[in-house]
């Protein structure tokens, strides 16, 4: 029998690194938000003044409301277009008209995703731009100039705008996930939910969606935190503008430490946001943990 | 289904891949043209024949081909740190079985899922007193860590069903553990090395809140950080931004194309992110 022992030592590089890269800033962080600090000279200790600043700042409001959007944006409305386009592609277009319709189709929905975020958002911040953009020229060739908006100057539309650019950028994922998850499915279920006479619909709800749950979960889970973590388009398309109407957590808490040299109060949005994240994250692990268990059982 | 449904389903799918694919089609179409002939004719337009000279003034303007130089230069030495560190990890977790595995595995998947704004400005003030920022080595550090830290914990579950004769086998022909490592393991995961390898750096060519805050010189700068500032610039109009936007778009799909089997492989086995 080989001993377990001895191997401790391969953790080493990898345990510094995070060490210096992870555990340390972020104590250093959780530190901070409990000082004012400019980023020079010595911090100051105010204690909790910074979380209670917090509550009290429209500004950190309105970017957990439009978090709350782009979740919606990010996370719910691609899983259900996800699971009806993944349902029909592998249901009905893999099998009538063939596996490599199905998987070019594929393809185009997840075509976004390979983009670099920085550079979806230079793609539509053309394309809604008020002056020059794509949009708004359609929309006058059309004969339909009330229509052409300044999507993302605008605060009527600036949040509506970038939601639609967030879907355009994540169907793709819910979609390839949850046809990789239908191959599991047991034909046999199929047929014997067909021979008892279920219409493509009820096998769908009752036999697909139930057997890709564990796919379902898991996009559900990344694409929400990827919604908390978003920066790069935010920062690209609006800078959180106009006013507050797209300010979002990551970029609220860059402007305090990049912009206005207020390092405490940046450190507190992040801890917050960093907070909430882990634990959700847990959150998901303890449920997943337990369906295992039960499935198991 | 019903046959009559037929076309209506197909054509309802085509057209939506189409509306999905437009944005790539307008830049594309754009990029080619005139500024003039983008205020004559509009966006819809096709080009009249191929004028490249928006692309090639915005290539020099930008030194686009350095911006692709420190691209490869950090995503490439990102990927292929972050696998070694992600194979030190995963073979003491997930082969070696230590103690406490567990709280680690659970410590690397956090610190792969934490905001990158819960790390940022210590980091920024630490590589700022050793003498790093404004450095490519801070920004290949800093994600060889984040990056292993996901590696680790895939490749651990990938190690914990390692098959247990081989290391036997490789320890009764006298093996250490480095020379299992090195000439056991490793070869025998390849393929999930080399999924990881991929996911790594086209993760890393696509970051940009990191790049952002420490790569301030335009020489030093990658493609999305280079593309991301000059938006809202007011030399960039419709035809230069489309070309800016081409640039930024061909080098994804083309990562994209020749990544695509190990790519949708990975993607399968459940590597998610």
């Amino acid at each position: 029998m080989r001993s377990n022992r001895g191997y401790a030592a391969f953790l080493i590089p990898g345990a510094l690194l995070s060490l210096v890269v992870i555990v340390v800033p972020l104590l250093m962080n959780v530190g901070i938000s409990f000082t004012r600090w400019q980023g020079v000279g010595t911090p100051e200790w105010i204690g909790l003044d910074n979380y209670t600043r917090l509550l009290e700042d429209e500004n950190f409001w309105a970017s957990f409301r439009n978090i709350i959007f782009l979740i919606v944006a990010m996370a719910v409305v691609p899983t259900l277009i996800g699971l009806v386009l993944a349902a029909v592609l592998f249901d009905y277009v893999a099998k009538e008209i063939g596996p490599r319709t199905a998987s070019a189709l594929r393809s185009g929905f997840y075509l976004p995703q390979v983009l670099p975020v920085a550079v979806t958002g230079i793609v539509w911040g053309w394309i809604l731009n008020p002056s020059f953009g794509a949009l708004n020229a359609i929309l006058t060739n059309a004969g339909l100039d009330g229509l052409a908006k300044n999507w993302l100057g605008d605060p009527a539309y600036a949040l509506y705008s970038v939601m639609v650019v967030m879907i355009w950028f994540q169907v793709g994922y819910p979609v390839v996930m949850f046809m990789s998850g239908l191959q599991r499915v047991d034909p046999e279920l199929y047929e014997a939910a067909s021979i008892d006479g279920a219409g493509w619909w009820r096998r769908f709800t009752r036999i697909a969606i139930h057997q890709i749950k564990p796919e379902i979960y898991v996009v559900l889970v990344t694409t929400t935190i990827a919604a908390l973590k978003i920066f790069g388009q935010i920062f690209v398309l609006t800078r959180g503008g106009p006013g507050n109407a797209t300010l979002v957590p990551s970029y609220f808490a860059y402007q305090n430490f990049f912009e206005k040299a207020q390092v405490g109060y940046g450190s507190a949005i992040a801890t917050v946001l960093a907070l909430i994240i882990v634990v959700l994250s847990m959150l998901f692990l303890r449920i997943q943990a337990r369906d295992e268990q039960k499935d198991a059982a | 289904m019903n046959r009559a449904l037929r076309p209506a389903i197909l054509a309802t799918l085509t057209a939506l891949v189409l509306l999905v694919l437009s944005p790539f089609a307008l830049v594309a179409v754009n990029a080619v043209k005139s500024p003039d002939e983008y205020a004559t004719d509009g966006p819809l337009s096709l080009p009249n024949g191929l004028h490249l000279e928006g692309i090639a003034d915005f290539w020099i303007r930008v030194d686009f081909g350095e911006k692709l130089f420190n691209s490869f230069l950090i995503a490439g030495s990102v990927a292929v740190l972050a696998v070694i560190v992600s194979v030190l990890n995963a073979y003491a977790l997930g082969i070696g079985r230590v103690r406490g595995r567990y709280a680690f595995l659970v410590f690397f998947l956090l610190a792969n899922l934490l905001p990158q704004e819960a790390l940022v400005y210590p980091l920024y003030y630490m590589s700022k007193e050793v003498g790093l920022y404004n450095s490519q080595i801070a920004v290949v550090i800093i994600f060889t860590a984040i990056q292993s830290a996901f590696g680790t914990y895939l490749l651990s579950s990938v190690y914990a069903t390692f098959p247990r004769e081989m290391l036997e086998a490789a320890a009764i022909d006298g093996a250490g553990k480095v020379r299992t490592l090195w000439r056991v393991v490793v070869p025998i995961s390849w393929p999930s090395l080399s999924v990881l390898f991929t996911f790594f750096f086209i993760w890393t060519w696509n970051e940009f809140f990191l790049p952002l805050v420490f790569l301030i010189s335009n020489d030093k700068q990658t493609v999305p950080v280079a593309l991301g500032v000059l938006q809202g610039d007011r030399l960039m109009d419709a035809t230069t931004t489309s070309a800016s936007a081409l640039l930024g778009i061909l080098p994804a799909v083309l990562f994209f194309l020749i990544f695509q089997r190990t790519l949708s492989r990975g993607v399968m086995s459940g590597a998610i992110k």
